[in-house]
């Protein structure tokens, strides 16, 4: 499989799941790079989410297998950090306790310095004691983020993280993602729904055919970081989105095509 | 943050909303006073009423005189009430604790739920106190019979609430503590038992009062003492003043246990509004 810098951090081999006579998922293949930004779009009910559980560990496949620095993901890893739909904090917690229970759940002492240095990134610094209901919808997810990267987790896998927060937040989210990627070089995968939001992020946008979930396309996203206004609104970002827009209303779900 | 400490007060229980409102309401010494203005004209109202017209003693006594009666009669009184509360204090204990025990269990096998509803449900709607004449013949007229029935009055009110608590399981929060690779027990404790934990406070609260109603029935009816006994005595002597002592103690007993769940709310389920 290549030496050390040339594998993949995670692969996904023809990974197929049923849930009785549903198929949402089948034959789906594809690489994620180490230290790449790798979006997962496709339609609603394509097994998007089904992929990003089975990575996770949470779920199983009933086909094929993921595989993390070429070993088989049976259960959670350590290694592997997860960010839900909605921020999913513990309501009865308050904003450090949220983030500590990784480390209550693992009997670890937490590492205060990094959590501290997070928080700062994040703009949380002095709400440690705030209670989840006293925070904003970005507030929240910030924390959650910040759990998830708590334990300095080598893959971060995203769950249409920012889909209920307003266009304005969104974005500033995005930054952030952005700036966490540069300054930790954590491998993410992520969901959305938004085209806008996988081109600004991603190094590669993996395109999903209606259910049952295939690869239709993969993109290379060559744009440099961090991304400015104008790259984003550049000719070359609007022939992606057009493109992927294209796979993803198009017909023939059965023929994937070549990757890019 | 104290506007908010008393606005989320209610974390009890929806069904207790008004009410904490009610308690949490004074703040200002504007309306301290006017609260205690009130009851003065009131108490002081029946007072003089019931002097006016001349009522009976053995029928309604004034106030002056069950505050009285109350304090002369006390050292007669408190021993009653302290086998009020042995019987309510272990029987809710009992109670509460099988009640709590069952439902974390029962919650687990939602079949097994099924098969045991109809009979939490008879348990909670049938009055324990109809089985005290029952339990007075086979256990005798001490504290065993009384305590059954508390618990078995308590019991089936903090089951069904906190079954109802175990019931609201969220399976993203539940798939977090996985993903960090939590235990069964890790999850009951970290996740589950929290994510209960207002409604078992609501379970807990109305078990305690159906407790107290219970522990004074069964007092009623049979044995020598209590606080339920002191009433049926003090009815049958037509000391009345005495009688409406022991009911203002009763009613400071209910209001305490309200207002001990109500601290509790505040404190460890105030999260929930």
């Amino acid at each position: 499989m290549g030496d050390e810098r040339t594998r993949p951090k995670l692969v996904v081999r023809d990974a197929g799941k049923r849930y009785g006579d549903t198929v949402a998922l089948r034959g789906c293949s594809f690489d994620i790079p180490a230290a790449t930004v790798v979006s997962i779009v496709g339609p609603s009910g394509c097994g998007k989410t089904t992929l990003l559980w089975s990575m996770s560990g949470l779920h199983h496949l009933t086909d094929g297998e993921v595989l993390l620095d070429g070993t088989r993901i049976t259960a959670p890893r350590p290694e592997i950090g997860l960010v839900f739909q909605d921020a999913n904090l513990l309501p009865w917690r308050n904003l450090i306790d949220n983030i500590l229970f990784p480390f209550e759940i693992k009997r670890r002492k937490p590492d205060r310095e990094w959590i501290d240095h997070l928080l700062d990134r994040v703009q949380l610094k002095g709400f440690e004691k705030s209670f989840p209901n006293e925070l904003s919808g970005g507030m929240q997810q910030r924390v959650s983020i910040v759990r998830a990267l708590s334990l300095r987790p080598s893959v971060l896998l995203m769950d249409e993280p920012f889909g209920a927060l307003d266009a304005f937040t969104r974005e500033e989210m995005n930054r952030l993602v952005e700036e966490i990627w540069m300054e930790t070089r954590t491998t993410i995968v992520f969901i959305t729904h938004s085209i806008e939001e996988a081109l600004f992020l991603s190094d590669r946008v993996v395109v999903l055919t209606p259910r049952p979930g295939r690869v239709r396309n993969e993109y290379a996203i060559p744009f440099a970081r961090p991304r400015t206004i104008e790259i984003m609104a550049g000719k070359e970002a609007y022939d992606l989105t057009y493109r992927i827009k294209a796979d993803i209303y198009a017909r023939d779900e059965n023929v994937p095509q070549a990757a890019e | 943050m104290d506007e908010r400490a008393a606005g989320t007060g209610s974390a009890v229980g929806k069904g207790a909303k008004s009410l904490t409102s009610f308690a949490a309401g004074a703040r200002t010494r504007l309306e301290i006073l006017a609260i205690l203005a009130t009851a003065v004209v009131v108490v002081g109202g029946i007072e003089l009423w019931l002097r006016y017209f001349e009522v009976p003693l053995y029928i309604m006594p004034p106030p002056s005189a069950i505050v009285l009666a109350l304090m002369t009669d006390l050292p007669l009184i408190l021993p009653h009430l302290g086998h009020t509360l042995v019987v309510l204090l272990s029987g809710f204990a009992i109670g509460a604790g099988i009640g709590m025990l069952l439902a974390a269990i029962i919650t687990q096998f939602p079949f097994a739920e099924k098969i045991i509803a109809p009979y939490v449900l008879i348990l909670v709607t049938t009055p324990m106190l109809a089985l005290v004449p029952l339990l007075i013949l086979r256990f005798g007229f001490g504290y065993e019979p009384r305590i059954i029935a508390v618990a078995l009055a308590a019991g089936p009110m903090v089951m069904i609430n906190s079954a109802t608590g175990f019931r609201r399981v969220d399976a993203q929060k539940i798939a977090l503590a996985r993903s960090y690779g939590a235990s069964t027990l890790q999850i009951f404790w970290k996740v589950r038992a929290p994510m209960a934990l207002p409604m078992i406070l609501v379970g807990l609260m109305i078990g305690a009062i159906f407790g107290l109603l219970t522990a004074v029935g069964a007092e009623m009816v049979g044995g020598g003492f209590g606080l339920g006994n002191r009433l049926t005595t003090y009815s049958s002597m037509i000391q009345m003043p005495q009688f409406f002592g022991v009911v203002l103690i009763l009613s400071t007993l209910g209001i305490l246990i309200y207002v001990i769940f109500f601290l509790i709310g505040r404190k460890w389920a105030s999260w929930e509004t």
